[in-house]
């Protein structure tokens, strides 16, 4: 119950955060050429007249900024985020349907550069200085420096172009219609370089916190206590000292969605991959302001449920987290 | 002087990096007299492979890529200086601020470095390059803009602690103004960590702009690194040069300055340094 209370009172504490966020759009839209109505339509007149008249009714873009405002927040709040005429579509529409695929990009890899990272950072604190940690710190260091879109290029040339091993873009082999298990395959296998090019990189950032956290907790009092009380030493890693240590991992997770949606765009348009990144680098070919606003939009929400997820996370992990 | 030098290389891979630093400064600096043609001049035949004639190939239209490589080396560490400038500035005034006035001023300060932490930052920063369109000043904006609140919530920590110090309260006491105490008392010895942060932000603002450049979203008259992979791209079966060797040269730039970045920390911040071995 008390638990319930606290995830509400974060929900409420979200909402400022949106509407700031809804006005940020709001100016940004004001700072592009024309009036928000041009940019909505895009440029080279592929909308109506009539419905650009009737855009800029429903805007009231002849009222005060206020009042302008005032309709486009009335608008977001009902989740109208516009129409692309470059894609004849809803925005909205266009959105969900590229968010499942970004969605599996980002929870696979996620799940792929926790993991490994934090088994990397485990490795190099237990053996600190010596040639393992130095040669994982050298990896993250690499790793963290390589522009994405740069190592999602060479993986194609040397895994598919070179090798033949795997496919160069897309979500599914064109024109096969697998059905069941072997669609599972055919995706699995897409995945494998974009989630890979991905998790290098936040890889990275992960092997490095788990390091220098464990090496933190590791000077604790609570250590010292297991010790004394004559724990063999892999008792207190792994019992006392790891558990402690995984806590700020979580932290970065949630910190790390926005880069991580930010990635997707390069990596996914490396790799064709029909996501939100995808449709956002079309976007940007197509100069669909308005389309590009919404997935911005998009993600930044995407970044406060995150966040909301791993406060809720929190709870459940460390019984020193005040609910009141 | 000679202190910090003893220090600093104490440290081997700072020492590393600095060398690379400063081959590729002298690389941006001398780029007019290796190549003094245009790097967007056609050169060559298209698609050359690394030759003696040109050292790295040339790209689809014959431009040659060490020529781009140079020049971009100018791009990139320019932008990544003036951008993070920018992003200190802003982010020491705004952590400032909010550090030394604390109470209202600091709540909504920090509400607004949370809001920005919040926002996606590339997107961020393509959103704001497509609005403004490409050019050199709007990247070194939109780079700033999505840089910043990393640096004021450092500064604001710092001024929070620096505050409650004796040779602050004495100063207040004093009747020192207000400025006259964040420029002359506080600042001074908020310097250290200022100076690690922003020497590891210009790593992250070169990244960020050949993820812009690449995307096409660079200055269209300037030579760059991303451009350079971006340009590259579509003939990657046929003449991986082209992309590959740019992309060293970000990963070696990002490398080295991040080496430097933990040097000057083991340096300037000697307490961080015994708490971590």
């Amino acid at each position: 119950m008390n638990r319930l209370n606290y995830l509400l009172r974060r929900l409420l504490q979200a909402i400022p955060v949106l509407i700031a966020i809804v006005v940020l759009n709001f100016l940004l839209l004001q700072l592009a050429d024309g009036d928000a109505v041009d940019v909505m339509a895009g440029e080279a007149g592929s909308a109506t007249p009539e419905y650009l008249a009737q855009l800029r009714e429903s805007f009231g873009l002849d009222q005060p900024w206020y009042t302008q405002l005032g309709h486009y927040m009335v608008n977001m709040a009902q989740l109208d985020l516009g129409y692309s005429f470059r894609q004849d579509a809803p925005v909205l529409d266009l959105i969900l349907t590229r968010l499942v695929p970004t969605l599996l990009l980002m929870v696979s890899t996620l799940v792929l550069s926790a993991t490994f990272g934090c088994l990397l950072g485990l490795f190099a604190a237990v053996g600190l200085n010596t040639w393992r940690d130095n040669l994982i710190s050298i990896f993250a260091l690499v790793s963290y420096a390589t522009p994405l879109f740069w190592i999602a290029l060479m993986f194609i040339v040397v895994f598919s172009i070179h090798l033949h091993w795997l496919p160069t873009s897309g979500m599914e082999t064109i024109g096969a219609f697998y059905e069941g298990w072997d669609r599972v395959v055919d995706i699995a296998w897409h995945m494998i370089l974009p989630v890979t090019t991905l998790s290098l990189f936040y890889l990275a950032a992960y092997t490095r916190l788990m390091r220098a956290s464990m090496l933190e907790q590791r000077g604790m009092d609570y250590v010292m206590t297991a010790q004394a009380k004559g724990l063999p030493e892999r008792v207190v890693t792994f019992r006392h000292i790891l558990r402690n240590a995984l806590l700020p991992v979580i932290t970065l997770a949630g910190v790390q969605t926005g880069s991580m949606l930010g990635g997707s765009v390069l990596v996914e348009s490396v790799f064709g991959w029909p996501g939100l990144g995808m449709l956002a680098y079309d976007a940007l070919f197509s100069r669909d302001l308005n389309l590009l606003l919404g997935i911005f939009f998009t993600c930044a929400c995407l970044v406060v449920i995150m966040n909301l997820c791993v406060d809720l996370l929190y709870t459940f992990l460390d019984p020193r987290i005040d609910l009141q | 002087m000679k202190n910090f030098w003893q220090q600093y290389s104490r440290n081997k891979s700072a020492v590393f990096g600095l060398t690379i630093l400063l081959a590729l400064i002298l690389l941006a600096l001398l780029a007019n007299v290796l190549f003094p043609a245009d790097p967007f001049k056609l050169l060559g035949k298209p698609m050359e492979p690394p030759s003696t004639e040109f050292l790295l190939g040339t790209d689809s239209l014959g431009r040659s890529v060490a020529s781009g490589i140079a020049h971009g080396a100018r791009t990139s560490l320019l932008i990544g200086l003036v951008a993070t400038s920018v992003a200190v500035l802003l982010g020491t005034v705004i952590g400032g601020l909010a550090g030394f006035h604390g109470g209202k001023v600091d709540n909504l300060l920090m509400r607004l470095t949370e809001l920005f932490q919040t926002i996606p930052s590339f997107i961020f920063a393509v959103l704001l390059v497509a609005i403004l369109s490409p050019s050199l000043k709007s990247v070194v904006i939109a780079i700033a803009v999505v840089s910043w609140p990393t640096v004021a919530r450092l500064v604001r920590a710092e001024f929070l602690s620096l505050r409650k110090r004796e040779f602050v309260q004495a100063a207040i006491t004093m009747g020192m103004p207000s400025w006259k105490i964040i420029l002359q008392q506080i600042l001074p010895n908020a310097l250290s960590p200022i100076i690690v942060s922003a020497s590891l932000m210009i790593a992250t603002a070169i990244l960020l702009e050949s993820g812009l450049s690449f995307l096409g979203l660079g200055d269209p008259n300037i030579m760059s690194w991303g451009f350079l992979i971006g340009s590259g791209r579509s003939i990657l079966r046929t003449a991986w040069w082209v992309c590959t060797f740019p992309g060293i040269a970000i990963l070696l730039t990002v490398m080295a300055i991040n080496l430097v970045g933990e040097g000057l920390n083991d340096v300037l911040n000697p307490r961080l340094r015994e708490k971590d071995e």
